[in-house]
């Protein structure tokens, strides 16, 4: 009988195990599953690793069409010199702006999403309840929306943005007409190769942050109504002040609930594609190309699918380097609290 | 302390003081209470002002272009409804047919991840089996990457599936595997998730009551889980109904052409033809359904969230 192993929590016990070495049940369960995503997963998985040694392209899609050249690390080569057909490309600095995009969301997510969380908590504070269901509001609107949206509230003339320093500043200062150009000013703000921030990073850094730190203040809320009252009160006795119990108290036990969502903030951000692709369109020249938006125009745009496929698999290893990284930071610093 | 956490953030710079008067502990002094109420205010503010913007601009007819900041429209109506309504784009289809389009997307996709995902789900969660510990960190992985980091391979092989006229990759169907290849390992793992912390008792007593494996799992497990398939097919209605990049890439025919994609070609830069009121009204009538679905499942999805699930 399978279904006795059900019951067992923990690590199974032996002849258990040998009973349902007979995993005909399970398989019968995850059949559609294997089926679907080796058909639609992990088979195109492994094309696209024998599409990235070869030069496909438009010429080899038809049915009759030739089969693809094999070029060997041509293609991996091209792409870590920069040495491909497609406007303003530009790896390191596509890497590094991707790296810098995704750390400095996450770190202003995470501490607007605490403060605005303790703010929230505090006792005593009136329309909490109303405060609470009009944060969460960002959440719900679909991202493409929200990058389409802050794309027309950035229109040099007739965005909101542009307005609302019009008629509150403008009318004050009695200014002419404010029309800067927020998503296609050519000249950098920082121009320190390879980081190269141009105003359009501030743009979409705007319009992320007003979509990324109500979940964070989500997390940050639940972690905080688990913290029990009393280690507040133990820590009065010892003579806490009010930063002192935020640091001993309240941050360490913040930290499990923030730490995962964090990461999995990191990853999320750093593959974003609506924003820099709707808002920025990656402009100026390219500054704010991300590296997923840069795979997908070399599909979409320039046709170049072998080149797309080595793409692709630096992108499998760069983002595996970095989970391995922050679950290496994670559980390293971890030590301290436990 | 009532003030504990308030200063953390007012003042990170509040001296301990040993010797504080102590006041009762829901009560906040009434300075302190209007300082706060004007931060939550003004946050509140910054959340709802692009909101604000757009409702106040799809309701506002009486300019193609903003000249100026209106929260309040002028002459408001529904007019921009109505002409988005009838005719959304240049082109010929109808916003009923892209909202069909984009339905049909979004069902299949919800359907399909949330009823494969399910059964695996369950294996994952209740059986010990060969293999076991293989498949889960492939999935992991597959969880890992970027849908788009599969978009060359998809279109080149999905491209080859042509049966007399029909082409799979210039389908609906075709773009909904697409989306399902990155969709199914989220719904696995987040429906894992879940059904780990449902009692084994429950399965115990039922099994020895003579119930099949099956029927455990249709008569209790299917039931007790409906919050997070309730999530999980939500995240895939979400999913299929706001899809852009893979129906961009993939589909070359009008009629098969989803909301998102007519979103796109109304944004500012692009289309210079298009009124500001039609793109505000358009974009609110793509957003409400799933924004309003959102709030009412919102408790459910923020549960699952907490919990420390590796998905939101």
């Amino acid at each position: 009988m399978t279904a006795a192993t059900a019951g067992v929590t923990g690590p199974p016990r032996r002849s258990l195990w040998r009973r349902t070495l007979n995993s005909r049940t399970a398989y019968t369960f995850l059949f559609p599953a294997l089926l679907v995503m080796a058909v639609i997963t992990f088979y195109p998985l492994v094309f696209q690793v024998w599409m990235s040694f070869t030069d496909y392209g438009l010429k080899n899609l038809k049915p009759t069409s030739p089969a693809p050249n094999f070029v060997g690390f041509n293609n991996y080569i091209r792409i870590l010199n920069s040495d491909i057909v497609i406007p303003n490309f530009d790896f390191l600095r596509i890497l590094t702006f991707n790296l810098f995009w995704a750390f400095t969301n996450v770190v202003i997510h995470v501490i607007l999403g605490v403060a605005i969380a303790i703010l929230l908590n505090v006792k005593g504070l009136k329309g909490r309840s109303i405060y609470r269901a009009i944060y969460i509001l960002p959440v719900v609107i679909p991202p493409i929306i929200v990058a389409t949206v802050w794309r027309n509230m950035f229109d040099p003339q007739y965005g909101a943005i542009n307005q609302l320093i019009n008629s509150t500043v403008g009318v004050i200062f009695k200014l002419p007409p404010f029309g800067l150009e927020w998503l296609t000013k050519p000249d950098p703000i920082i121009n320190a190769y390879p980081l190269v921030l141009p105003l359009a990073f501030f743009a979409l850094l705007a319009a992320n942050t007003w979509l990324g730190w109500p979940l964070n203040s989500v997390v940050a809320t639940g972690a905080l109504q688990s913290i029990p009252g009393d280690l507040y009160e133990a820590a009065e006795m010892d003579g806490a002040g009010g930063w002192m119990k935020f640091r001993v108290v309240t941050l360490p036990h913040l930290r499990p609930a923030m730490l995962p969502y964090a990461i999995y903030g990191f990853v999320i951000t750093f593959n974003l594609f609506y924003l820099s692709y709707f808002m920025s369109g990656g402009g100026p020249f390219g500054q704010t190309e991300l590296l997923i938006t840069t795979a997908y125009r070399l599909v979409n745009e320039q046709y170049l699918y072998g080149v797309a496929a080595a793409f692709a698999i630096f992108q499998f290893f760069i983002l595996l380097a970095l989970t391995l990284l922050t679950n290496r930071l994670a559980k390293t610093t971890a030590s301290y609290d436990a | 302390m009532t003030t504990q956490n308030t200063l953390a953030i007012s003042t990170p710079v509040a001296k301990p003081k040993a010797a504080r008067k102590r006041r009762h502990k829901d009560d906040l002094s009434l300075r302190r209470q209007i300082l706060l109420q004007l931060l939550c205010l003004a946050i509140a503010v910054t959340v709802l002002f692009p909101i604000l913007w757009i409702v106040s601009m799809s309701l506002d007819t009486t300019n193609a272009r903003p000249t100026g900041l209106n929260l309040i429209p002028n002459n408001p109506s529904l007019e921009a409804y109505k002409t988005v309504i009838a005719r959304p784009t240049q082109n010929a289809v109808s916003f009923i047919q892209l909202a069909l389009n984009s339905l049909l997307l979004a069902v299949l996709i919800s359907a399909l991840s949330v009823t494969i995902g399910v059964l695996a789900a369950y294996a994952f969660s209740r059986m010990h089996f060969r293999g076991r510990e293989f498949l889960m960190i492939g999935i992991l992985a597959v969880l890992m990457l970027p849908a788009i980091a599969t978009l060359a391979p998809l279109y080149v092989l999905l491209n080859k599936v042509v049966i007399g006229g029909f082409n799979l990759r210039d389908s609906l169907f075709g773009v909904a595997l697409a989306v399902l290849a990155g969709q199914l390992p989220f719904a696995i793992w987040n429906m894992k998730g879940y059904l780990d912390t449902i009692p084994r008792e429950l399965e115990e007593a039922a099994t020895m009551d003579g119930a099949s494996r099956l029927q455990t799992f249709l008569r209790i497990i299917l039931p007790l889980a409906t919050p997070v398939i309730a999530v999980t097919a939500f995240f895939g209605f979400i999913a299929g109904w706001t899809e852009f990049y893979f129906s961009w890439q993939f589909l070359d025919h009008e009629q098969n052409f989803t909301l998102a994609m007519a979103l796109n070609g109304m944004v500012g830069q692009y289309a210079g033809s298009t009124p500001w009121s039609s793109f505000a009204a358009f974009s609110i009538l793509v957003a409400l359904p799933v924004s309003v679905v959102y709030l009412f499942l919102q408790r459910y999805i923020i549960s699952g969230l907490t919990l420390g699930g590796v998905k939101g």
